[in-house]
């Protein structure tokens, strides 16, 4: 086990190694010089040059790699080109909010789909079937942002139940510590403050978990119904068991594994920030922080984010991964 | 897994209970404003973005300012100013008792300060910003000398009447020292300025929140809490407008306008900023996308005639701007209004271009945005516009397009024939559209700002005297001159002034549109009674 995860470990750092080359290289190949974004209509040749040596673009590609790598191997991914803050800084900023929003989205969606999945599977054929199939479909397809204006408009305007985006009420205040809001509202004990993080997590957690649930439910599905035509099932249910039993600890537990391979792969995605989502509901994430400095050429916060990105969507695959051999105990790292 | 249940069910409960106990107090007059994005950093000599300066506009303040709806000047920190008769030297008396809002007297050494660290590279401050706006628009600027405790003396290089007008901008706000050297390399996200409100706190990407100041020099504001809430998508903006989470909001969606119209409960404020939108057409013969028909003058006037400047602005601005008639937009001083635009008139076009010996027209193209900018939202679809327009008198102009940063290159090396471009001003001075824009100085191949590379001595002469006098009704007289002469030599098109457009709550009272797109939010009040 533990050289298992010694070899993933070094596997990790040549990914993170490739995909930083590979996003170093892309970033200069978009067409578009940074300096020439910036400085808009505006700009002299000279006050161009200026930015471009200030922020080292005169150099040889090369160079800069080898320089910028130096730096982020120490964990310095640079400062941003537009505001000056330590792009690290921004990330772990933000991260919070982005894995807040992303862990309950996921809770939202096996919460939902996992049972959704389970039902159509032992009833299928049944109405329930049927309907919570369409619904799945209805789900995969629903563009997130027009989703997201709807649940605005219901519970945020009509029906005034909810807040319109935003991780906390602007009238709320709360000390930041973890930046974790529900951990740092309980570690305050300031309850008004959990229960405002509360209702802003909602309508978010719904529109972007609503793909993943559909996804959840649809592979619930049809990885239960490959297990109840198992030969052990019926030997399971042919001995009496009763049919619960039969369903939660026979065939529920052997189906997992392709469930928690999409549910792992989707909690991966969201991860690395939802874009639509964040910026429909205002959510300060790490998804609209990339587009940003996309847009504005800002190269250290590309970079930077990236390999964060990168970097979390593979421990998050290493721990699906470690997962397995919990749930199904025949499965052996070595 | 229930006994996390009856905890999260406890807490919630506890939650509800306590919240509702608060002790009740005066509640502050509170006014939550939506902007789309967030400020970019908070040092305003350092920044070039609309949403941190609109920021700032209320924490800061200048030796002179802009007088509230006007892009006319009037004193500030400076309670007067006078200058040398060689108009090199301009000396400014400064205002006495005024603090900043960290206690740090304002005085002579504060504005050397907020100058010197942009200009000078051996000043110990200089290293902790880019100053990008220093080299754009004060590169005249010699120096800044503390004359005594409350004058202030700036060199120049040239005599540059603008100057004044530059004096207003944010960059040349004048920032608290002793704040600046404390936080350092941090300063730009600790603001202190001598303005109306101060600065509380900046929630990155969620919002930054303001208080009043008690120790302002002047009146005081009527709110006490001024928040700027991020919400980037513009329906969600105007959906928590309309609940009343924020009692004004920017950029509305152009195509939700008639909506917010029909709203009871919302009041929509818009001016025509300093921006223009316009088509130049490359005049350089010296530049590579020069195309001959472009040297005759009535070709240039027949694209006037052929443009149906009012569809493109009802249709495709929605209405969000106003069709422009000179390259200097309404609002700003010196605009010629007797100016008489050329009408409508694809019949007339074709004549002009008959007489010019182009009776089936020609073959050219057509340069189009690839993004859209603050004067000209769409431009591909306006681009496609014109083309059809151009088509019906016998023009074929093909449309090209680049990514922005290449575009412009482009656009300034004179690859082009025709291009679309725009512009907004940094400062209220005509100076910033007809000198940069339409002189011959900044027609040089490869970095020029005049794209239709126009290069009419006269315009030069007249820029350079309007530069050098600093007699106002003198200034305005020469730039109503520029405009006629511009528009007789008809080297662009100009489309449209893009409005800006601010929706609020209707029980926001007081606040005043800027040309400039400055926030101000000193004379905002909200009623107590109207919607909630």
């Amino acid at each position: 086990m533990r050289n298992y995860v010694m070899r993933r470990a070094l596997n990790l750092l040549f990914v993170l190694f490739i995909v930083s080359i590979l996003i170093f290289l892309l970033v200069r190949l978009a067409p578009g010089d940074p300096a020439r974004v910036m400085a808009g209509e505006h700009a002299s040749p000279e006050a161009l040059a200026a930015m471009r040596k200030e922020w080292g673009l005169d150099k040889p590609v090369i160079e800069q790699y080898i320089i910028w790598l130096s730096h982020a191997a120490r964990g310095d991914f640079g400062r941003s080109i537009q505001s000056h803050e330590s792009v690290l800084t921004e990330l772990l900023l933000r991260f919070p909010n982005t894995f807040e929003l992303s862990l309950f989205a996921m809770i939202f969606a096996v919460l939902i789909g996992l049972p959704a999945g389970i039902v159509s599977a032992v009833r299928r054929y049944s109405i329930f079937d049927y309907g919570s199939m369409v619904i799945a479909l209805f789900g995969v397809s629903m563009p997130v942002f027009w989703l997201g204006i709807m649940l605005l408009m219901i519970f945020g305007v009509k029906l005034d139940w909810l807040p319109i985006g935003g991780r906390l009420s602007v009238y709320t205040s709360l000390r930041p510590i973890t930046h974790f809001y529900l951990i740092d509202s309980l570690i305050e004990l300031n309850f008004p403050a959990f229960w405002d993080t509360i209702k802003h997590l909602i309508l978010p957690s719904i529109a972007l978990g609503t793909i993943p649930m559909a996804f959840i439910a649809r592979i619930t599905r049809s990885s239960m119904l490959d297990v109840l035509h198992q030969d052990y099932i019926r030997t399971a249910r042919s001995k009496g068991l009763n049919e619960n039993i039969v369903i939660r600890k026979h065939a529920l537990r052997n189906a997992l594994i392709p469930i928690l391979t999409a549910a792992g792969t989707e909690f991966a995605l969201l991860m690395g920030g939802a874009i639509l989502t964040e910026t429909v509901f205002s959510w300060p994430g790490i998804g609209t922080y990339i587009i940003q400095a996309v847009n504005a050429r800002d190269y250290p916060v590309v970079q930077g984010s990236v390999i964060f990105v990168a970097f979390l969507i593979a421990i998050v695959n290493l721990l699906v991964d470690l997962t397995y051999a919990y749930i199904d105990p025949r499965i052996h790292y070595k | 897994m229930k006994k996390l249940l009856i905890f999260l069910l406890v807490i919630a409960f506890v939650a509800v209970t306590f919240a509702g106990c608060a002790p009740k107090e005066k509640a502050p007059v509170t006014m939550v404003f939506a902007k789309s994005g967030d400020a970019v950093e908070l040092d305003p000599a350092d920044v070039t973005d609309g949403e941190s300066i609109t920021v700032m506009d209320n924490i800061f303040e200048g030796l002179v300012r802009y007088k509230p709806g006007s892009t006319d000047i009037e004193p500030c920190l400076a309670t007067s100013w006078d200058t040398s008769p060689d108009g090199l030297a301009w000396t400014f008396h400064l205002r006495k008792g005024v603090k900043f809002q960290d206690g740090t007297p304002f005085n002579a050494d504060a504005v050397v300060f907020s100058y010197e660290r942009q200009r000078d590279k051996d000043h110990p401050f200089h290293k902790y910003g880019k100053w990008e706006y220093w080299g754009w628009c004060f590169n005249e600027i010699k120096k800044t000398e503390k004359v005594d405790d409350y004058t202030v003396k700036i060199t120049l290089s040239k005599p540059f009447a603008p100057f004044i007008s530059t004096m207003a901008m944010f960059t040349m706000f004048v920032v608290s020292p002793t704040a600046a050297n404390k936080w350092k390399d941090q300063w730009f996200t600790h603001p202190v300025g001598t303005g109306q409100f101060k600065f509380v706190e900046w929630v990155k990407g969620d919002h930054i929140t303001l208080e009043k100041w008690d120790g302002y020099w002047g009146e005081k504001p009527k709110i006490d809490r001024l928040i700027f809430k991020v919400i980037p998508d513009a329906s969600a903006r105007l959906l928590a407008l309309q609940k009343g989470e924020v009692q004004g909001m920017e950029f509305p969606n152009p195509d939700d306008l008639k909506t917010i119209s029909s709203d009871p409960n919302l009041t929509i404020l818009s001016k025509p900023g300093l921006n223009v939108g316009y088509l130049a057409m490359n005049m350089g013969e010296d530049t590579s996308g020069f195309q001959k028909p472009f040297a005759d003058v009535r070709v240039r006037q027949a694209i006037n005639y052929a443009i149906n400047k009012k569809d493109i602005v009802d249709n495709l601005y929605k209405g969000t701007a106003v069709v422009a008639k000179n390259p200097i937009p309404p609002t700003l001083w010196g605009y010629n209004d007797s100016v008489q635009d050329y009408d409508y008139n694809p019949k007339k076009a074709k004549e002009l271009l008959k007489e010019a010996g182009y009776p089936n027209g020609f073959k050219t193209n057509l340069w189009a945005m690839p993004v859209s900018r603050p004067y000209m939202f769409d431009p591909k679809r306006i681009a496609t516009a014109i083309q059809a327009d151009l088509k019906k008198v016998g023009i074929n102009a093909e449309i090209v397009s680049y990514d922005w940063g290449t575009y412009l290159q482009k656009t300034e090396n004179g690859e082009h024939a025709m291009c679309l471009l725009g512009w907004t001003a940094d400062y209220a001075d005509p100076d910033d559209f007809l000198y940069v824009l339409l002189d011959p100085d900044a027609a040089t191949v490869g970095s020029a700002g005049n794209v239709a590379f126009y290069r009419n001595p006269k315009i030069h002469e007249l820029n350079m005297e309007a530069q050098s006098t600093t007699d106002h009704n003198k200034r305005i007289e020469l730039y109503k001159q520029e405009q006629v002469i511009i528009h007789n030599d008809a080297p662009w098109v100009p489309i449209a002034n893009a409005k800006q457009t601010l929706v609020f709550r209707n029980n926001v009272k007081g606040f005043v549109l800027y040309p400039t797109g400055d926030y101000h939010f000193n004379t905002t009040y909200i009623e107590d009674k109207g919607s909630k």
